[in-house]
């Protein structure tokens, strides 16, 4: 089952990003980038993630990837075209798949043949990871606020219709 | 039977490439910066799965923690950047009416 | 066939057949309320007190010619009425309708996925339907359809957010994300008067988690994504037939989705004072199952009421009440909750 369950999105998380990067159409790429993310969020489901698997859909698909598709369809970003002369494509390819095999073998030698014991009760539960977030790593967490509350500063600086501006 | 961790590894690496590819080719800033995503989420996935099997081999809940919570920062920042990414798209595209990569060179010599 | 799958097959299905009545039920309290608002009578006529009309409806939708604009993107024009359905039908799992029963030796809780990230899942799941609109508007290839799915977009992430804090500020007290805790929580009375229920102590709250849920339904007098006098009928302007029917069917159970989830979390979900909830495991589970729906019924009225009350808000309106009155609103009511139970009063 749970193995049937890892199959199936695995192979949705690799299919539905190859077709975020090789799609020409954005609106596509974007909406196959959320079936990728909500894949994800199943796999953290079955490593013992469900609150990570929780925000990652809420945060990652319900607001930023809303927010890749405002900004597609603001600026009219339609047809990528073709992506990249053909050398490149070939160069990129090359180093994607090779950097690829590399962590794979890296991962081989170090995480081959350890098997997961099945979750229990004790490994999901929230208030741990509570008492983590807002105790251990408080600062961090302050501190991430802050980063937030920055960014979004400096989104609506850079956003905004400068009035003065000549164009 | 469950799932080894490998596996999970496995797709983040192959993820990864993925995500590296789309970087490579796409002209589009808005899809390079897709890309990113796709790798920013390939690593929340090895953070996840190391976390879990550290977890399991010392049998210590807070190692177990410490990566989860690395990953929610991990959210936070993904979150910001796209923020700020985004209206810089929006800003260059207002001057040069463009946000293809190859024609931003005003940095090139 | 384990015990416990088939517990959960039974119980989803038993919300299944209560949230497909919810569009025709709606359908008919729509057209005779807004008649009795109205001072007319509205349709009569097909059964008693035209009470199958929404079947004569359902005839209608179905013989009805589907079109694709020659232009649109037939894969998404497809894709985007079926996406509409799965927020409706995928966020009922968490609402409990009752406590825990026995069955045949069995522990059985009367919610589809007691999870521990409950309404976290629920905010999760709802927050997908955003890609159906935006899915529809952009296939439509349609400058109105367009606009309707860029206006719906902005509108449901800016009161999601008020939305989320509201509901954020209900789980504080309690502790928990489950909503069965919620439920536990609001049990009892206040000076033996009134039933403990959060309306009382967090009404800030409700008042913002009401008004958001009309934005988040695009519900009159937030329906600017569809506003018909500048918009024809926004995204869902190149639907016809049961495409149509389906967006239709996704805003209504995603409505009483969100009444019942306003019931639980303000109302006292499926506990009524008075109630003892003992006997057979089928009378308690009907016990429980009554009481949320008769909650739940109130909102959906009060839903109708609202609609043809109220004229629609311009669209810089509804962003200002968003984002300056009701996301400070649902703040200051999270900060006043949290410090009233590190104060233990709450």
């Amino acid at each position: 089952m749970e193995v049937a369950v890892f199959l199936l999105f695995a192979a949705l998380v690799l299919v539905s990003a190859l077709v975020v990067v090789l799609h020409r159409n954005p609106i596509y790429a974007v909406m196959s980038l959320v079936v990728t993310l909500v894949s994800i969020a199943v796999l953290f489901v079955l490593l013992g993630a469900p609150f990570l698997a929780a925000i990652q859909v809420l945060v990652y698909t319900g607001a930023i990837v809303v927010l890749f598709l405002f900004v597609i369809m603001l600026l009219n970003v339609s047809g990528d075209g073709s992506t990249a002369f053909g050398l490149q494509k070939i160069v990129a390819a090359g180093a994607a798949v090779g950097f690829s095999t590399l962590l794979l073998v890296l991962f081989w030698g170090r995480f081959e043949g350890l098997p997961l014991p099945p979750l229990e009760e004790a490994d999901v539960a929230l208030r741990p990871l509570a008492r983590a977030l807002l105790g251990t790593y408080l600062l961090p967490f302050e501190m991430v606020g802050l980063l937030l509350l920055a960014a979004v500063t400096a989104a609506t600086v850079l956003a905004r219709r400068a009035d003065r501006e000549k164009t | 039977m469950t799932v080894p961790i490998f596996w999970y590894l496995a797709v983040a690496a192959a993820l990864f490439g993925i995500g590296t590819l789309g970087v490579l080719i796409r002209r589009s800033a808005i899809m390079a910066f897709l890309s990113i995503e796709l790798m920013l989420n390939a690593v929340n996935l090895s953070i996840v799965a190391f976390a879990r099997s550290l977890g399991e081999r010392t049998g210590d809940l807070a190692a177990v923690l410490d990566g989860h919570v690395l990953v929610l920062m991990v959210i936070a920042v993904a979150a910001a950047e796209a923020a700020i990414g985004l209206a810089l798209f929006i800003a260059v595209y207002r001057r040069r009416r463009t946000i293809d990569l190859n024609r931003l060179n005003l940095m090139r010599w | 066939m384990s015990f416990d799958l088939l517990a959960t097959l039974a119980k989803t299905a038993l919300w299944m057949a209560l949230l497909l009545q919810v569009t025709p039920i709606m359908v008919w309290v729509e057209r005779r309320g807004s008649a009795m608002i109205q001072d007319r009578l509205g349709p009569n006529r097909v059964g008693p007190f035209g009470l199958f009309q929404s079947l004569a409806d359902a005839v209608k939708f179905l013989c009805k010619e589907d079109i694709t604009p020659v232009e649109a993107d037939k894969f998404m024009h497809g894709l985007a009425p079926v996406l509409a359905l799965i927020p409706a039908l995928t966020t009922f799992v968490v609402i409990p309708f009752g406590p825990d029963v026995t069955v045949l030796g069995h522990r059985v809780p009367l919610v589809v996925a007691g999870a521990e990230t409950g309404v976290l899942l629920l905010l999760a799941l709802a927050s997908l339907g955003v890609y159906s609109l935006v899915m529809a508007g952009y296939s439509s290839n349609n400058k109105y359809s367009m606009l309707g799915a860029v206006r719906a977009s902005a509108q449901l992430i800016s009161y999601e957010l008020a939305l989320t804090l509201a509901v954020l500020a209900v789980l504080m007290p309690v502790g928990s994300f489950e909503l069965n805790e919620v439920v536990r929580y609001q049990q009892g009375s206040f000076f033996g008067l009134l039933p403990r229920w959060n309306v009382i102590p967090q009404f800030i709250g409700f008042l913002v988690f009401v008004v958001a849920a009309f934005a988040e339904t695009n519900r009159l007098p937030f329906d600017l994504p569809e506003a018909e006098s500048e918009l024809v009928a926004g995204y869902h302007t190149e639907y016809s037939s049961m495409k149509f029917a389906l967006f239709f069917m996704g805003e209504y159970m995603g409505m009483a989705t969100l009444s019942c989830l306003a019931a639980t979390l303000y109302l006292g979900g499926w506990h009524l004072p008075g109630l003892s909830y003992s006997g057979p495991w089928w009378w308690v589970a009907a016990q429980g199952m009554g009481v949320l729906v008769a909650k739940a019924t109130l909102f959906l009225f009060f839903f109708v009421w609202v609609r043809w009350t109220f004229p629609r808000f311009r669209f810089d309106q509804l962003m200002r009440l968003g984002w300056k009155v009701l996301l400070p609103l649902s703040i200051l009511n999270l900060i006043a909750v949290a410090a009233l139970t590190v104060a233990g009063v709450l």
